[in-house]
């Protein structure tokens, strides 16, 4: 058992390593899988819609295993990152991905204003008048910019509609 | 003699006072699409081409070309200040660019940047107008074979030329090609790698691939510091632009070389990507710094610039002589030469010379007046890096989140610009070089369609690729590319064998 305190702690970059190179290798054996699908011989306006992504997932399978061959062969170096990195990673991580997912229910420019907000304020300790500022001002001019001015429409949730936005 | 007479005329029409707005308000624009993920420069070039439907085709086209350049400009902007590149011909860039950010050298970085970007566009420009009957006709005999040669070429160079293992820029590069396997096969029409998701029959744009692998990855990579911004030391004033310029001589032959890979590739439609790729990964076997490549060489600034700028100019001389555009921007610029009733084709230099020749004019006047306004905003783009990174990483992330939105106005875009941000903090940690994967996804489809092709019409046989002396020298100097690693340490042996013998 490791004496080190959890600052200095966390998943080896062997043990990572390997993980992601095996993630690779399981998603090659899905391009082959899908190619064989797909077809991969010759037809009649010649090699099949499966021909050459299937060799792409023969060679993402080969590869794959050279490298977790070469990952496993190696000594257990230095730690892939220490936990409290780990969870300032997904600190930013999992807001965003509450961000993204609740877009598409309150539009863009709410979400935004929140997940601008949240991060100033919990990660950069701000206070609220300059947080007010920038989680309002980014919105508002990227409304200006993408909207008015390049007419990109982007995704708006019930206040713009209320709005008339 | 003839060409140049008819340029001073175009010179006459581009140097109109109307011109030279529209050449300042277009080079503005451009530069803000440039910066702007999502927003490309077709894309920019495309919206705003209602813009100009009021205006006199010359002045029409002036502004939209302008807008093109600015684009080339503004896509290195983010590259080197926050990693994301603007564009795909800016992901080069960020390899040495983004670093000398980082250490504090980010007036450098993009003096050298926007300079690179000049020389190569008037290398291309003076290309345009002295050779460009002869460079046309060249570009005619491409076929399949040579397309696939040359992207074959391009692939090859990264794998031997990558600082990452082999085996593992390989295994990148693939996924990025099962990637851009995924949905409508372009050739049989046929639904590939979807599962039943109806979300992917559009396949991964390299869009979202690329704010996700470079921007969000590096946002989260940065998390692991804590909330360090590391280029927050960039000092600017003309002293930096000045000494810049005085060092950039040095590295002549890096810019020559980079114009004629630029040019080419423009040219023979490959573009401005993987011109950018491939002068970087020469640049990075040639040069004798080569070993200080990704991690703020100043030359890998220039080589993936000069020919990225070189490669977008030139990519306009197809679709002017032939009727072909060299690029996806090319092919919007032709959209609105067709609105405005001009035919492109060996018989517009003919019937339409005042245009042509004020476009071409207007080439060499466009890019003087970009790299002023670029350079003499540097110290606004550089002082974004003084701003803390609790407020700029969510307006990032938020322009991000915009950015994959706007490509196809799906949501589900954005939830894979997330999913893609954590395989980029993934690999990127596990040391697999993300360029590769970026590049196969945006070669992917037409190097396939090249290659399924070639086999089409040689039945199968893969002697298509060393059927003529010129797909033959290219296939040869990929496969020499290939294998450089190996090539190199038997050389260095049988050296080392004949200095003992």
């Amino acid at each position: 058992m490791t004496t080190q305190n959890s600052h200095t702690t966390g998943p080896t970059h062997k043990a990572v390593e390997a993980g992601v190179t095996t993630i690779i290798g399981l998603l090659g054996g899905l391009v082959v899988y899908g190619s064989v699908k797909a077809g991969i011989n010759w037809g009649a306006e010649g090699p099949k819609a499966g021909f050459f992504p299937f060799y792409i997932g023969l060679f993402i399978i080969i590869s794959s295993l050279i490298n977790l061959f070469n990952t496993l062969r190696e000594e257990d170096g230095p730690i892939f990152a220490e936990w409290g990195q780990l969870r300032q990673v997904f600190s930013v991580i999992i807001p965003t991905g509450i961000y993204v997912a609740a877009m598409p229910f309150i539009g863009l420019y709410l979400a935004s204003m929140i997940f601008i907000a949240w991060f100033m304020r919990w990660l950069g300790k701000y206070n609220w008048p300059i947080i007010a500022a920038i989680s309002l001002g980014m919105p508002v001019v990227t409304y200006l910019i993408f909207e008015r001015w390049f007419l990109v429409p982007l995704p708006k949730g019930p206040i713009e509609e209320w709005l008339g936005l | 003699m003839e060409e140049l007479v008819n340029l001073f005329h175009g010179f006459a029409v581009a140097l109109q006072p109307f011109n030279i707005a529209v050449m300042v308000l277009g080079i503005v624009l451009g530069v803000i699409i440039g910066v702007l993920p999502g927003l490309g420069g077709a894309n920019g070039v495309a919206i705003l081409l209602p813009l100009t439907f009021s205006m006199p085709p010359t002045s029409a086209i002036i502004m939209l070309s302008c807008i093109y350049w600015g684009a080339l400009f503004g896509g290195a902007i983010t590259s080197i200040l926050f990693n994301i590149p603007g564009e795909p011909w800016s992901v080069a860039t960020t390899f040495d660019g983004y670093p000398m950010a980082q250490q504090g050298k980010a007036a450098e970085s993009l003096t050298a940047a926007f300079t690179s970007s000049f020389v190569g566009a008037l290398f291309a420009v003076i290309m345009i107008t002295l050779v460009a009957p002869l460079v046309a006709g060249f570009a005619l005999r491409f076929g399949p074979a040579e397309k696939f040669a040359v992207y074959f070429l391009a692939f090859c160079s990264f794998v031997g030329l990558s600082k990452e293992p082999p085996f593992k820029t390989i295994a990148a590069m693939m996924i990025g090609f099962a990637l851009a396997a995924v949905g409508l096969d372009s050739i049989t029409g046929q639904l590939r790698l979807t599962f039943g998701f109806t979300e992917m029959l559009n396949g991964f744009d390299f869009l979202i691939a690329v704010i996700g692998l470079f921007g969000l990855g590096e946002i989260f990579l940065t998390m692991e510091e804590g909330l360090n911004f590391r280029g927050g030391k960039a000092k600017i004033d003309l002293r930096v632009v000045l000494r810049t310029w005085m060092s950039l001589p040095q590295y002549w032959m890096t810019s020559l070389r980079s114009c004629i890979i630029g040019c080419w590739m423009g040219v023979t439609p490959a573009g401005a990507t993987p011109a950018s790729f491939m002068s970087y990964g020469i640049a990075k076997r040639v040069s004798k710094n080569g070993k200080n490549f990704g991690k703020g060489e100043i030359e890998g600034v220039i080589a993936p610039e000069t020919a990225a700028h070189a490669a977008g100019t030139s990519a306009l001389l197809p679709m002017l002589s032939l009727g072909v555009p060299g690029s996806p921007t090319a092919a919007v610029l032709l959209g609105g030469l067709l609105i405005w009733g001009l035919q492109p084709g060996p018989m517009l230099f003919v019937e339409q010379k005042e245009f042509v020749w004020g476009l071409i004019a207007s080439m060499y006047l466009g890019n003087l007046v970009g790299l002023i306004i670029v350079l003499t905003c540097v110290p606004i783009f550089a002082a974004i890096l003084r701003v803390p990174f609790s407020i700029i990483a969510p307006l990032i992330l938020v322009l991000c989140a915009i950015g994959a939105y706007s490509v196809h106005n799906s949501t589900f875009d954005v939830v894979m610009m997330l999913v893609f941000g954590v395989i980029g903090y993934a690999l990127k940690k596990c040391n697999y070089p993300l360029a590769p994967l970026v590049l196969a996804i945006v070669l992917g489809d037409k190097a396939e369609e090249a290659f399924r092709q070639s086999l089409l019409g040689s039945q199968g046989s893969l002697g298509i690729f060393f059927s003529n002396p010129l797909v033959s020298t290219i296939m040869v100097l990929g496969l020499i590319a290939l294998f450089w690693s190996v090539i190199s340490n038997g050389l260095t042996r049988m050296r080392g064998r004949t200095a003992t013998a």
